[in-house]
């Protein structure tokens, strides 16, 4: 089966974003948005196409799925490194291709209500457009090099559309943040590619992991630092993933990003580009795994839990609810790096694995349901802040019901999507590593509590009187809303061990009745307590927040996370580090060179005068120099 | 060839002539006395190939070629430099090599 037309999904959005972008002052926004609408469409149609036949005709052979690569030789180093582009369709990137252009296609959708009037419609096509191109070709890219370029261009495109409002300040610093922030990140994975380039020799993920390959089978070959080079390289490209995935510490962008619109949030901050990180590592899991005996995937999956843990207490504290939410899918995607962090290659044992795509596959519908549903609120209330809110179920009933079932499925109530792909995290944990089991379970709880606070304040609590009285969002957003709750839902009922495991081969998944009792018992239990807190206006939350007193006030701050970075770039770097350096370079460098320059001012001031600007005196000077020189021609060699 | 003068005597007269040439260029002060100097210069020269020529290499023509060459170029040269020197004059009003010495430092 040759899927070389597979090329076409992420050529489609970038020649729209072409289009877009040139004639930005000619196209009418209406047009531009169906324009981009129509576009992805094909993309979308394309994908689905893609994954039909990738899962149900040519994938699979002998219960194997196969790999299929199409790629063309860019620049080669030696004769086995080189630098290719190309498609690569296998397994979890025919998924990510599904989720791509299904919650790009939603988000066009609705983007052509959010953004109804705003002046730069017809750029925020282009870049969603830009973003889905990347996004697109990352999913498909053959080799590290070729992940990395779509890498960087996803965090152009995601600076290009947080710092979309530009005229904000705080828009813009959030884009600087974050852009500085994931760039930063990606050094690490730079180093890590150099180094896999280096001391592996290839960059291509079919020989990186093949269980034949060098890289699994002599990882032990170099060492430094007592670990070896292989696992260091591992350990720093989990550090870009990190980075992208706003895993602790290095998070601190993601909160800001809420600055963008709110549909960019929906599909790049929740279901899209911060689930790169997570891809990555599942993209390369094989050598994670069979590497050092796992130890970078033990880090990988201590960084899931401690952000998941840490992200769902701040998130219990925050008022603004695109805050609330971010710090959720920092959280979510905790869950699903702990998952992979937990697994095995074979069989069964790749439960983990299996249950962090699944789970990245239905927090991105009921994620970007969530972002949708707030985008719709925001616009009804014209304020981000959960105070400003209350009572709206009665103005907003389409946005309360899909709201709701995208809350009841991250809180991982039996027959929501959510439910299905958590349990099996959870089983994933509580069969290689206890401790972490538990972080998980009490996320879990943290989770419903924190989103039924949303949730019962938003649409129930006070009833708030409002200035503008809040209606109902248009169809063009409230439909998008209806799809995705659909999703959040049904997309449980897939059977994800059947077409995405770690060794190729499927295996049977079941529920496991104990560990999903306490796990719904446990989010019951958030929601109940958010119900009590909530439901009615009363005193309690706020006398809870007062007995735990320094807790709350940290969590409220984020532990002090940004004013560490602060302090650290601020008084460390800047002034420990940066300023003697400048001192040095002002003071010695560019001294000396000034000194240079003064000196041949100096001398030429001197020795200007000869340049008399007189015709004679020149003349004179060549023919007195013609004389010595014929006369000291005579001397040499005639006399 | 001429009878009864040798190559001696014509070449020490060019020399004269050269720099007479050499002594006017850097002694006169007026632009087009400097020009007929230097058509003394090429005039001695081209004398000078001549001369070499017919005396020492009767059977070769290059010389003699060479002289015309010297000629027509001693023409154009001299075009050039009357047409600047007019320029020169409308600018300043003034031949006088003195006042062109704005083109220094």
């Amino acid at each position: 089966m040759d899927f070389t037309y597979t090329i076409l999904i992420p050529l489609i959005p970038l020649a729209i974003f072409l289009l877009l972008g040139i004639n930005y002052n000619k196209i009418k926004p209406a047009v531009s948005g169906v324009i981009g609408s129509l576009g992805l469409f094909t993309s979308l149609s394309l994908s689905y196409y893609t994954a039909y036949q990738y899962y149900f005709v040519v994938g699979k052979v002998d219960g194997v799925y196969q790999t299929f690569v199409q790629k063309w030789r860019w620049m080669s180093f030696t004769d086995t490194l080189s630098i290719d582009m190309g498609v690569l369709i296998d397994q979890i990137s025919v998924m990510m291709l599904i989720v791509v252009t299904t919650i790009s296609f939603v988000v066009h959708l609705y983007s052509r209500g959010y953004m109804k009037g705003d002046p730069g419609y017809t750029k925020f096509f282009a870049f969603l457009s830009l973003f889905t191109f990347s996004m697109l070709g990352l999913v498909m890219a053959t080799n590290l090099f070729q992940i990395y370029i779509f890498w960087e261009l996803v965090g152009v495109s995601s600076f290009l559309l947080i710092g979309y409002y530009y005229t904000k300040p705080s828009a813009v610093a959030a884009a600087k943040k974050a852009f500085i922030v994931t760039r930063f990140a990606d050094l690490g994975f730079l180093i890590g590619i150099l180094i896999i380039g280096y001391y592996v020799g290839t960059f291509d993920f079919m020989e990186l992991t093949s269980l034949e390959g060098a890289a699994i089978t002599n990882w032990a070959s170099t060492s430094f630092m007592g670990l070896s080079v292989i696992t260091w390289a591992l350990i720093l490209m989990f550090m870009g993933g990190a980075g992208k995935s706003a895993m602790f510490p290095l998070h601190i962008w993601l909160p800001d990003a809420m600055e963008g619109p709110t549909p960019v949030s929906a599909l790049i901050h929740a279901a899209t580009m911060v689930v790169a990180g997570v891809y990555l590592v599942a993209r390369l899991f094989p050598m994670y795994f069979f590497v050092e005996d796992g130890f970078a995937l033990n880090i990988v999956a201590w960084v899931g839990a401690i952000s998941a843990l840490i992200a769902a207490i701040i998130a219990l504290t925050q008022t603004d609810i695109k805050r609330v939410l971010a710090f959720s899918t920092m959280s979510q995607i905790g869950y699903m790096m702990l998952a992979l962090g937990v697994s095995s290659y074979e069989g069964h044992d790749g439960l983990g694995y299996m249950a962090s795509m699944f789970h990245l596959f239905t927090h991105a519908m009921f994620k970007a349901l969530l972002f949708l549903g707030a985008g719709s609120i925001i616009h009804a209330v014209h304020s981000n802040y959960l105070q400003d809110m209350g009572g709206l179920r009665k103005y907003l009933p389409i946005t309360h019901i899909t709201f709701l079932i995208a809350a009841l499925s991250i809180s991982g109530v039996p027959g929501f999507a959510g439910f299905f792909s958590k349990d099996e995290i959870l089983v994933a944990a509580y069969e290689h590593n206890k401790i972490i089991y538990f972080i998980s379970v009490f996320v879990a709880g943290l989770t419903a509590f924190y989103m039924f606070r949303l949730y019962f304040g938003i649409f129930w609590g006070k009833d708030k009187t409002y200035e503008h009285l809040p209606h109902e969002s248009p169809k063009s957003m409230t439909i998008p809303l209806m799809i995705l709750a659909f999703m959040s839902i049904a997309t449980g009922y897939i059977h994800f061990s059947e077409y995405v495991t770690a060794d190729h081969q499927s295996f049977e998944a079941h529920l496991n009745y104990p560990l999903a009792a306490i796990a719904v018992s446990v989010g019951l239990v958030g929601i109940i307590i958010a119900y009590i807190f909530y439901k009615k206006p009363s005193g309690l939350p706020d006398k809870v927040a007062a007995s735990f007193g320094n807790l709350y006030k940290w969590a409220f701050h984020k532990f002090y996370i940004d004013e560490v970075y602060m302090f650290i770039t601020k008084e460390i770097i800047f002034k420990r580090i940066s300023t003697p350096f400048a001192w040095f370079d002002k003071k010695v460098v560019d001294k000396s060179m000034d000194l240079v320059g003064d000196s041949i001012v100096t001398t030429s001031e001197k020795i200007k005068g000869l340049q008399s600007g007189k015709v004679q005196d020149y003349a004179f000077a060549f023919i007195a120099g013609g004389v010595v020189l014929a006369m000291v021609f005579i001397y040499n060699w005639i006399i | 060839m001429i009878q009864g003068v040798s190559i001696y005597e014509i070449l020490t007269i060019t020399t004269v002539i050269f720099f007479i040439g050499v002594y006017g260029f850097l002694t006169r002060k007026n632009l087009i006395t400097m020009l007929l100097s230097i058509e003394l210069i090429l005039n001695a020269s081209a004398v000078n190939f001549v001369v070499i020529n017919t005396y020492l290499f009767p059977e070769n023509l290059q010389g003699v070629f060479f002289s015309i060459f010297i000629i027509a170029i001693a023409a154009a040269e001299t075009a050039l430099a009357v047409a600047i020197i007019i320029n020169l004059y409308k600018l300043v009003a003034s031949v006088e090599v003195e006042d062109t010495e704005t083109m220094k430092y």
